[in-house]
């Protein structure tokens, strides 16, 4: 677990045309993993953490304008012309997606999509790339994958689904794999399967991960760092524990209080965040959380706020931290 | 499969005799009795009935119904009453010529409507996606006899490149045919083009927003390996739908198209039999398009089955 990082991003920015105008979807989002580490990010909806995962595929459209730097290896990917990345997605980079019941083409057969990648990027024969296949779908656990490979998406359950998408990001050993909210539409008790498959083929190939979630617990058992975002930025980012145990960004402190419990009395609201997420298009000049945030000062809106580090590798884009990490002790 | 295409040739065999109720029932209704028709305002009464009784015309309407049906049902569909010979030769001969030209302008239109949609798909909202799209505005709002009248302004009168009108035949070969349904083929084929080349590009950037899409591009594949790959077949159903029913049209223009070419087909039948009260050629030739335009689309019901994997189990 050492050496030069495997992948880098430093400071990226996404401006995507909306319907409502520009909009600067990703802000000042910087990071690295090496082999084997995995990353979370974690947010709700419109926090620009799928368009970070689209950027790092150079997958947004060709309207976005993209700014600050992505390295895999030493190849900078910003800018870097569609048929060379061509050459890198599903073979260095591969990519888990949310829906699996319409990521799926369902005119083809389930052996054909999961041996595509294999033939696009290495030089194996169709008549192998097949075994190999049923290889892949027998290794993400799909039942009786010799017989079903000539079968059709709409034949299998929506966790079949996700297995065989899992078994087509995985075919040509990928150095790294973004999972974008890989469990989000699945049955709860299919939920836990899935990323323990995840977490176990990570483990098995020395993969670096990113796992996209807006659900706590998710990102609290599946990886060791974690980063929070909201409005664009990230807010708060850290090694995991640290991250729970030290909540230092009031958003990340919202966040987890907003979390259903059990055991809680009957009749307890839940706690929700106060407003709601601010429009990409407009907003604000200083911190983007200002609007919704209990401890809210004039100076937090005339800039945006500094990332502090509050312990080791743990980051807080807040300057208040001496307030709300006082009020420490959020979670129990 | 069997269970699918067993539906599909009930519903078939029921809509042909649906058709041939009303197409019998119709011409029955008009006013006008063909014997005295043929025979002149100025004939006697007692000839007019000497006529009617033996053309069959004084029998019950259900009789005369039901011998039609048993009469197509063997291949004897009577003879014509202005002509004196079997209405199935008349047809015959005309098809040499209706058939092919049917052919050729729907190989015309599906050409010319699938590389025009695929392309303005492919470069959405760019250049030549507005300046395609514009020209398939302009050809929907052509009238195909107008436009036949152009193109032989320009390829026969000015160029004198091919001829203006009459069908050369294929007894020296198949190109001088050709040549001479050329012309026609174009102008029915113009209109039908644009409207399948909107109905293409709509379909093609209806499945570029899939979500599998994105996923093949997260494999590696380039835009346009995507794009025949995995959009296409997702996109021709739609596409196929609409050429079902757009034969049914092209068969109607070749009525006014056969008579502004002067080809002796089978358009240009109906049109001199109907003027004739020659109503026995004019309710088989209606019943041969009707017959045409179900067997048409019930091919494109089939073909979807072959297409898209998802239709066999639904319809089990």
């Amino acid at each position: 677990m050492s050496g030069a990082p495997l992948i880098e991003v430093k400071d990226l920015g996404v401006r995507l045309n909306t319907s409502r105008g520009p909009a600067q979807a990703v802000r000042g989002v910087s990071f690295a993993l090496r082999r084997g580490e995995t990353l979370g990010l974690v947010g709700e909806s419109g926090c620009g953490k799928s368009v970070t995962a689209l950027a790092l595929m150079g997958l947004l459209p060709e309207s976005a304008v993209i700014s600050g730097s992505i390295r895999l290896d030493d190849t900078e990917l910003v800018e870097l012309p569609d048929k060379a990345y061509c050459k890198l997605r599903g073979n260095r980079i591969s990519m888990i997606f949310q829906e699996p019941m319409t990521a799926l083409n369902p005119m083809h057969t389930i052996g054909h999509q999961v041996a595509e990648p294999l033939l696009r990027h290495t030089g194996v024969s169709a008549a192998e790339a097949r075994q190999e296949a049923i290889a892949l779908l027998d290794r993400v656990g799909l039942p009786d994958a010799a017989k079903r490979i000539d079968a059709y998406p709409h034949q299998f359950s929506g966790g079949q689904r996700q297995r065989i998408t899992i078994a087509m990001a995985l075919a040509c050993q990928p150095d790294v794999l973004i999972a974008d909210e890989p469990t989000t539409a699945l049955d709860v008790t299919i939920q836990g399967q899935i990323l323990d498959l995840i977490a176990g083929l990570v483990e098995e190939r020395g993969m670096a991960m990113i796992l996209i979630s807006h659900d706590l617990g998710v990102i609290a058992e599946n990886v060791a760092r974690m980063m929070v975002m909201y409005g664009g930025t990230v807010v708060e980012s850290g090694e995991t524990n640290a991250v729970f145990t030290r909540m230092g960004h009031p958003y990340t402190q919202g966040l987890f209080r907003a979390r259903p419990r059990l055991g809680a009395r009957k009749g307890t609201r839940l706690k929700t965040i106060a407003g709601t997420v601010p429009e990409l298009a407009d907003l604000p000049a200083g911190c983007s959380f200002a609007d919704r945030c209990a401890i809210v000062e004039q100076r937090c809106r005339v800039a945006l706020p500094a990332v502090v580090d509050v312990g080791a590798s743990h980051g807080v884009r807040c300057i208040r931290t001496d307030v709300s990490m006082a009020a420490g002790d959020v979670g129990a | 499969m069997s269970v699918f295409f067993l539906r599909r040739i009930l519903t078939l065999v029921a809509t042909l005799f649906a058709a041939s109720l009303i197409i019998f029932l119709v011409l029955d209704a008009l006013p006008g009795n063909a014997a005295q028709m043929l025979m002149g305002a100025d004939a006697s009464p007692d000839a007019v009935h000497a006529l009617t009784v033996k053309l069959g015309l004084d029998q019950p309407l259900a009789v005369r119904y039901l011998l039609w049906i048993k009469g197509m049902a063997v291949g004897d569909l009577g003879n014509s009453y202005v002509y004196g010979t079997p209405v199935s030769g008349l047809i015959a001969e005309r098809l040499v010529l209706t058939i092919p030209l049917a052919i050729m302008s729907m190989l015309i239109t599906v050409t010319l409507a699938l590389a025009a949609g695929i392309y303005t798909a492919a470069n959405h909202n760019k250049l030549g996606d507005v300046g395609v799209m514009s020209l398939t505005q302009i050809g929907i709002a052509l009238p195909n006899f107008w436009f036949a009248i152009l193109l032989i302004l320009l390829f026969s009168v000015k160029l004198q490149l091919l001829s203006a009108g009459g069908f050369a035949g294929w007894d020296d070969g198949i190109w001088p045919g050709i040549r001479s349904l050329l012309l026609p083929a174009i102008s029915l084929a113009v209109v039908q083009a644009a409207i399948l080349a909107r109905v293409t590009r709509s379909a093609v950037l209806e499945v570029l927003r899939e979500d599998f899409v994105r996923t093949a591009r997260a494999k590696g594949l380039g835009k346009r390996e995507v794009l025949w790959r995995h959009v296409l077949r997702n996109a021709i159903i739609p596409v196929m739908t609409v050429m079902g029913l757009q034969f049914a049209n092209l068969l109607a223009g070749t009525i006014v198209i056969e008579n502004v070419f002067y080809l002796p087909g089978l358009g240009r039948l109906i049109f001199q039999s109907i003027a004739n009260r020659d109503l026995i050629v004019v309710r088989n030739c209606v019943m041969l398009l009707a017959a045409m335009v179900v067997i048409v689309n019930f091919v494109v019901d089939v073909l979807y089955a072959f297409i898209d994997p998802r239709i066999k189990v639904a319809n089990l």
